[in-house]
C-alpha cells in the first residue's frame, strides 16, 4: 500500500489521534506551567521550608523516568487506592507533573537571571515582595525564559508518544494499530513522523514570533 | 523633636565577616548628610540598613519613630517614606519612564493612575526630562536614566532620601546633572543621606559630613571642619588620596 492511499485510508483516524496528541499536549501544559510557577518561586524563595518542597518535587521527578510515572499513576495507584483513573486523566497528570519539574527549573533560572537590584528597587518603593515579584521581576524573567519554555512545549509535545503504553489513543498508539491491520510499518511510521514534525514547526515559527513581540532592548 | 534618623549600635555581619561594628548616628528633619570613605568601610551596607534593604544584626535603626530592627515594623509601609536611589539606577527596563515613576504609588494606591501621570510630569519636569516620558530606560543616557530614578523615588513623596553612590556610574559629563536635580532637592529641605565620593558635592551642599573607616565612623563634622580641618589621622590620609 503506498503512502498515498494509506492517508486516503486512515487520515480521519490519524488527525482524530493527533487532536488527542494536542489534547494532552495542552491539558499538560497548562496544569504543568501552573506547577512550574508555583514550585519556580518555591524555590527562590527566602523559606527553607518552601525551598526543600520544591527540590524534593524536582529532584524526585527528574528521577523518574516518564514511562515510570505514568505505569505508576495508570497502573498502580488505582491498585493501591481503589480510584480508577480514565487514561487521559492520567495522562494528563503524569505529563505535568513530569514537566513541571522541568518547568519549575526555567523559572528559577528565569527569576534568577533578573539583576537583583530590580527586587531592591521595588522593594525600596514600598512594594511587597509579591507585589515586586509580579510586577517587575516576572515580566522581565518571562523574557529570559520564552525559548527555554517552548523547548520544553516540545518535549512535552513529544513525551505524549510515551503515553502510548497506557493505552491512549494519541498518534503513536494509533499507528501501530494502523500497523497491525496494514503491516506498512515503514510507510506508517513516515506519515506520523511528517505528522510530528509539521506541528513542532509550525509551534515553533508561532513562538519565535511571540518571542520577537515580546523582546525589548536592554 | 526626635531625630528624623537615630541609629545606636548598629552592627552588620555578612556571615562571620563584621561589616558594621558599632555605629551611632543622629539625621535631623531637613540636614544633608555625606557619607564618605574609602571602598569597603561600610557605608553602602550603613545606608541599606536605613530602609531595611540589609537586615540588621544589632542596634536599633528608628526612622521617623519606627524601629527598622524590630521583626513586627511594617517595613513596606516605612520604606514608602524613604526614597533610595541606586548607584546602577535600577529602572525597570520592561516599563516606559512615566511607568516606573507611576508604577509604585498606583500599585500602593497613594494616587489614581491619572493623578500619578500628572505627578510624573510635573517630576519629570523638575528633573528636565518631560520629553522623555514615553521613552524607555534604554533609550536613555546613565544621567537621564538617574534622574528619572531620582523622580520615581520621589512620586512616594518621601520625607527621606538615601543616594547610594549616585553618580559612580556615570560618564564624568553626566555627574553636574544629577548634582544639580539633588541640589535643588537639598535646596527645597528634603532630608538627604548621601554615600558619595563627589568631594565637590559634599562640601558645597552637606551640613554635615561623616567619614567612616573598617565599619565606624572614624569623625563627623562641618564640611568645613571635615575637609579644611581634619583631625583623624586616617581622615587626613583619605582625604590626601582623594583630594
Amino acid at each position: 500500500m503506498s503512502i498515498i492511499e494509506l492517508i486516503q485510508q486512515n487520515y480521519m483516524v490519524l488527525l482524530l489521534a493527533m487532536g488527542k496528541t494536542l489534547e494532552l499536549t495542552f491539558l499538560s501544559l497548562v496544569f504543568a506551567s501552573v506547577f512550574g510557577l508555583i514550585f519556580g518561586l518555591f524555590n527562590v524563595s527566602k523559606s527553607r521550608v518552601l525551598h526543600i518542597i520544591a527540590n524534593i518535587y524536582i529532584n524526585v521527578i527528574r528521577g523518574v523516568p516518564l514511562i515510570v510515572l505514568g505505569f505508576f499513576i495508570y497502573f498502580g495507584v488505582p491498585l493501591a487506592t481503589g480510584i480508577k483513573l480514565d487514561g487521559l486523566v492520567a495522562g494528563v497528570i503524569a505529563l505535568s507533573l513530569n514537566a513541571g519539574a522541568y518547568m519549575a527549573e526555567i523559572v528559577r533560572g528565569g527569576i534568577q537571571s533578573v539583576d537583583k537590584g530590580q527586587m531592591e528597587a521595588a522593594r525600596s518603593l514600598g512594594l511587597s515582595y509579591g507585589k515586586a515579584m509580579r510586577k517587575v521581576v516576572l515580566p522581565q524573567a518571562i523574557r529570559t525564559m520564552i525559548p527555554s519554555i517552548i523547548n520544553q512545549f516540545i518535549i512535552t509535545l513529544k513525551d505524549t508518544s510515551i503515553l502510548s503504553v497506557i493505552g491512549l489513543p494519541e498518534l503513536v498508539k494509533q499507528g501501530q494499530i494502523i500497523i497491525s491491520r496494514t503491516f506498512e510499518s515503514f510507510n506508517v511510521w513516515i506519515i506520523i513522523a511528517i505528522m510530528y514534525l509539521i506541528v513542532i514547526n509550525i509551534l515553533s515559527f508561532v513562538a519565535k514570533r511571540v518571542e520577537r513581540r515580546l523582546t525589548y532592548a536592554k | 523633636m526626635p531625630s528624623k534618623v537615630s541609629v545606636k549600635g548598629l552592627k552588620k555581619n555578612f556571615g562571620f565577616l563584621e561589616v558594621l561594628k558599632g555605629m551611632d548616628v543622629e539625621i535631623e528633619e531637613g540636614e544633608v548628610v555625606c557619607l564618605i570613605g574609602p571602598s569597603g568601610s561600610g557605608k553602602s551596607t550603613f545606608l541599606r540598613c536605613l530602609n531595611r534593604l540589609e537586615t540588621i544584626t544589632e542596634g536599633s535603626v528608628i526612622v521617623d519613630g519606627v524601629n527598622m530592627a524590630d521583626a513586627s515594623t511594617d517595613l513596606n509601609k516605612i520604606r514608602e517614606n524613604i526614597g533610595m536611589v541606586f548607584q546602577h539606577f535600577n529602572l525597570f527596563p520592561h516599563l516606559s519612564v512615566i511607568e516606573n515613576i507611576t508604577l509604585a504609588p498606583v500599585e500602593l494606591k497613594k494616587l489614581t493612575k491619572e493623578e500619578a501621570k500628572e505627578k510624573a510630569l510635573e517630576l519629570l519636569k523638575t528633573v528636565g526630562l518631560e520629553d522623555k516620558a514615553y521613552a524607555y530606560p534604554a533609550q536613555l543616557s546613565g544621567g537621564q536614566k538617574q534622574r528619572v530614578a531620582i523622580a520615581r523615588a520621589l512620586c512616594m513623596d518621601p520625607d527621606i532620601m538615601l543616594f547610594d553612590e549616585p553618580t559612580s556610574a556615570l560618564d564624568p559629563e553626566m555627574v553636574g546633572e544629577v548634582l544639580n536635580v539633588m541640589k535643588d532637592l537639598a535646596d527645597k529641605g528634603m532630608t538627604m543621606v548621601v554615600v558619595t565620593h563627589e568631594i565637590g558635592f559634599a562640601r558645597e551642599v552637606s551640613n554635615r559630613v561623616i567619614f567612616m573607616d573598617g565599619g565606624y565612623i572614624v569623625e563627623e563634622g562641618t564640611p568645613d571642619q571635615i575637609f579644611n580641618h581634619p583631625q583623624n589621622p586616617r581622615t587626613i590620609d583619605f582625604l590626601d588620596k582623594v583630594l
